[in-house]
């Protein structure tokens, strides 16, 4: 039976209010994660600051929480990251290249694009396990920064590679297609002018997916980063320990002081990522305005 | 001349080597491009010895394990006491701990991450989006032993506020946490997945006179529905493999109990903890590594390759 | 050619020189202590591996912190494995000491022999294994070894307080203690149940002691056990739960673990040498160090020094080697 005038507007009446409600509640909950980020960090930095100074960053971990500081930790990660962007970056960009450039559209191409969508999504601690029994065990790398880096490249190749790629096609198929009709070979081609093009967004990629890598602590410590270093790593063959690691072993102390820290050690961890973010977000935004 | 400009078109048309041609290979050019080649192939072929190395490891240990074990004992048994004597390789509570923390951090970050996504793609204005984004995609680069901290220095210490019987070591706090650290991922996907849907169809719904409501749940969720699931399953594969926020704030005690309020433990803080201890090659003990670490790569496995089935539907849709 | 260029871009170079003269910062403090002409001690250089008893790590950690003042090219690392997941690495000469908080079995002994390996026990300290339970829990006067065996035995079915003593709460019994890898779990298994390594599974595990810490202070109902060294760095936090061993109940300190009567739970504490290693000099000069200021560090950390007389056998038994 048809509504009267009366029933239907204050029917529709109803309907937007429900509406109005609806935009309030979505609303509200998306900016409540902006306050749960806002609280975390509060957390940390009221916690962690009075530890925070160049004392706490030069020294080595020490059991008086007064002399504690994330030197090694600090230097390891550092070591990590650069082991790491040597090892992922050629091969990650490398593999990208050919499955966006050289590589056809057959069935080899598709069991590689499936591969790698599945390693991006298996359990970082598998990849210690995997990182456990080749390096350090099979290749008797020991528990050293290399076999380390080699988990961790291991872990963030598919990142790097589908990120590259994702760069590689936005590359326009006229450049491409100008360089060929000069006579110019395929390698020719994709060296001069499709990597220049899609390196700033490769190099995103490749920094988003490095930092990722380095709040990572499930491989690091199957590998064996150790639990007590006092002295900084010389060589890829030292062992080391990772800031995530320093943290974890200070959380994990009962002590209040310890758990201070701790979060002056996240604060640290934060600050490099942040720096790294930054570095990315700036390399994107300055591609975008060139393209244009 | 044509022959001397087109090279490669040469080469290919004329049967006899042209001067061009015999120049380039003389210089080297084709032997480099072959080379070059070969080494950007076998930089692929990485990913497959990856996985094949994965999938032969964790098997080969997996297999000796059932030698000593019986699978019917590891897949149905309720305890779950391999280091100890008498041993006991039940699995179930390692499979029970890492599902009450999935499921708890799901009923968090789905709801949670779906509603943010329906305010970014409907709602938010440009500048709201623009600080927003950031935010998510800040609480996702967050590191997880920071999460872990964070659950055992503030969320425990409210719980308990709130729940005054909740032990130091909790499966609640767990799947707290571990729901924040997954829910940019639901709200970004989702996002995306909605954005995706054309204009025309919300403004064929507004036309018709439906409300903002209307509109987002009856036409572009269900629209965008493919890539919206494929991000909770994605969001439920990284919960499960979740390990350092876990076993910091879970505690390692393998327990089937329904309540969420005492420790547990997950299937990857049991190889956190057998690694930590490290139980060196050999043995069954050892072997109980691989063989938890085997049937987490295969729930994950299988959770991906369903959400990239549901995510290839999805592209056809809009192709 | 653009790459070149892109190095001259601030956005890339700018990470990549801190990081660069970040790594030059750390490898030229290396060469400084080189420069001030450094002899004995000081100029040794190389690595010491440790690893095994979350129980002798406090000291070791200590000992490790302190030496590097004397040789600050030797690089020390101490892992926290358990007595047992220790000497598993040590016998198979993966580290060079193992920490050890009870004395070698007979199955390893035979694994040495197997491989060849020579190794020395050296005593460091006393501990006195401490029974702990949370500040609020305001019924316990005391345990005896039988209340004890009765808790901790295999196959036990003590699940609430008034099964242990009916007048105490009937409030669940939740039971924190080291894990299988750990040689205060084999000891104390070994005192109390007569058996090393005879023990219900169903506890709250950890080889990291600091984990049982935050459990037992935080767990109103809880009851555990570990190094005394750990109590003592807690006593804020917990209880300590005196033992009757047959003598009337004592509380564990440092004068009654000294004099043996806080028994049968007093025990000294080790470490493994491999006698290959001390060919070395920075392993020598190490385990030298580690004899003459355990005793200190020890107590400082929480332990129990021994007597002199005993340190003094030890470093005679290494001269000799």
């Amino acid at each position: 039976m048809p509504l009267t005038t009366e029933q239907e507007s204050r029917h529709l009446e109803k309907r937007h209010r429900k509406a109005r409600i609806f935009a309030i509640f979505c609303a509200a909950i998306t900016w409540s994660s902006v306050l749960l980020l806002a609280v975390l960090l509060y957390q940390v930095s009221i916690e962690g600051f009075r530890w925070l100074d160049w004392q706490f960053i030069s020294s080595f971990p020490s059991r008086f929480p007064e002399r504690a500081g994330i030197k090694s930790a600090l230097v390891g990660t550092i070591w990590l990251i650069s082991l790491v962007a040597l090892i992922s970056i050629p091969v990650g960009v490398s593999t990208a290249l050919y499955l966006e450039e050289f590589a056809g559209k057959g069935k080899i191409s598709k069991i590689i694009e499936v591969n790698i969508a599945n390693l991006a999504g298996v359990p970082s601690i598998v990849y210690g396990i995997l990182g456990l029994a080749i390096f350090v065990r099979f290749f008797a790398l020991e528990r050293s920064l290399i076999s380390g880096a080699l988990t961790m490249s291991l872990l963030i190749l598919p990142v790097i590679i589908i990120a590259s790629r994702e760069a590689i096609k936005t590359v326009p198929q006229g450049i491409r297609n100008a360089a060929y009709s000069l006579g110019a070979t395929k390698w020719q081609t994709t060296w001069a002018h499709v990597l220049p093009a899609s390196f700033p967004g490769i190099m995103t990629g490749v920094i988003l997916a490095l930092s990722r890598s380095i709040g990572e602590t499930a491989p690091l410590i199957m590998i064996g980063a150790m639990t007590f270093v006092a002295f900084l790593p010389e060589g890829p063959m030292d062992s080391f320990t990772a800031m995530p690691i320093q943290i974890y072993n200070w959380v994990s102390r009962p002590q209040e002081e310890f758990h201070e820290l701790a979060a002056a050690g996240i604060i640290v961890l934060l600050a490099v990522l942040l720096v790294m973010n930054a570095t990315a977000i700036f390399i994107r935004n300055r591609t975008e305005r060139r393209m244009k | 001349m044509a022959q001397e400009q087109y090279p490669d078109a040469a080469l290919a048309s004329q049967p006899a080597e042209p001067r061009a041609a015999r120049s380039i290979k003389k210089s080297g050019v084709l032997w480099g491009e072959f080379a070059i080649k070969s080494w950007l192939a076998s930089c692929s072929f990485i990913s497959i010895v990856t996985t094949a190395a994965i999938v032969i490891l964790l098997l080969s240990e997996t297999l000796n394990f059932f030698e000593s074990v019986s699978p019917r004992e590891f897949f149905f048994g309720t305890t779950w006491t391999p280091l100890f004597e008498p041993s006991s390789f039940g699995v179930l509570p390692l499979v029970w701990g890492t599902l009450i923390v999935t499921i708890g951090a799901a009923l968090i970050a789905i709801p949670t991450g779906l509603a943010s996504a329906i305010y970014l793609s409907e709602y938010a204005s440009d500048r709201m989006r623009s600080i927003i984004k950031p935010v998510l995609e800040l609480l996702a680069g967050i590191p997880t032993v920071v999460y872990g901290y964070f659950a055992l220095t503030f969320v425990t210490p409210v719980l308990r506020n709130v729940f005054p019987d909740i032990q130091v070591f909790n499966a609640l706090s767990a799947a707290i946490v571990v729901g924040i650290m997954v829910l940019p991922m639901v709200a970004t996907m989702s996002d995306n997945a909605l954005r995706a849907v054309p204009v025309s169809l919300r403004q064929g719904a507004y036309a018709l006179g439906a409300t903002s409501y209307e509109v987002t749940t009856r036409v572009v969720v269900p629209a965008g529905l493919s890539g919206v699931m494929a991000s909770f399953l994605l969001a439920i594969s990284r919960a499960i493999g979740e390990t350092m926020a876990v076993t910091l704030a879970a505690g390692q005690t393998p327990n089937m109990s329904l309540t969420m309020f005492e420790s547990i433990q997950t299937m990857t803080s049991y190889i956190v903890q057998v690694s930590l201890g490290d139980t060196p090659s050999g043995g069954v003990a050892y072997q109980t590594l691989f063989a938890v670490a085997t049937l987490l790569f295969a729930i994950t496995l299988v959770i991906n390759i369903i959400s990239q089935m549901i995510l290839n539907r999805f592209r056809e849709v809009y192709e | 050619m653009r790459y070149p260029t892109a190095l001259l871009k601030k956005s890339v170079n700018l990470p990549l020189v801190l990081t660069i003269t970040l790594l030059l910062g750390a490898c030229s403090q290396q060469d400084e202590s080189q420069e001030s002409g450094a002899t004995g001690a000081a100029a040794l250089s190389g690595v010491v591996s440790l690893d095994g008893s979350s129980t002798v790590y406090p000291i070791s950690e200590a000992v490790a912190e302190e030496f590097l003042a004397v040789a600050p090219r030797v690089r020390v690392t101490v892992g926290v494995s358990g007595t047992g997941g220790g000497f598993k690495k040590f016998l198979a000469q993966e580290t060079d000491i193992n920490d050890a908080s009870r004395s070698i079995k007979d199955s390893e002994i035979e694994q040495a022999t197997a491989n060849g390996i020579d190794y020395l026990e050296i005593p460091v300290a006393y501990d006195g294994l401490s029974v702990v339970i949370n500040s609020n829990n305001d019924w316990v006067d005391y345990l005896t070894m039988e209340e004890l065996q009765l808790i901790w035995q295999p196959g036990s079915t003590v699940d609430s307080w008034d099964d242990i003593r009916p007048e105490w709460p009937s409030e669940p019994l939740r039971l924190y203690g080291p894990g299988t890898d750990s040689g205060t779990f084999d000891y104390f298994t070994e005192t109390i149940n007569g058996e090393s390594g005879a023990s219900r599974p169903d506890y709250t595990a950890s080889e990291d002691d600091n984990v049982l810490v935050q459990g037992i202070s935080g767990d109103e109902f809880a009851l555990g056990f570990f190094g005394f060294a750990y109590y003592v760095e807690n006593m804020d936090k917990l209880q300590v739960v005196p033992i009757d061993g047959g003598n009337g109940p004592i509380i564990p300190t440092e004068t009654t673990i000294n004099d043996g009567t806080y028994s049968p739970l007093s025990r000294p504490i080790f470490i493994y040498l491999n006698t290959a290693s001390m060919a070395r000099p920075e392993v020598n000069e190490f385990v030298n160090f580690y004899i003459d200021n355990a005793g200190v560090l020890a107590s400082e950390v929480g332990y129990i020094a021994l007597p002199d007389d005993l340190y003094q056998e030890a470093k005679d038994k290494i001269s000799a080697l």
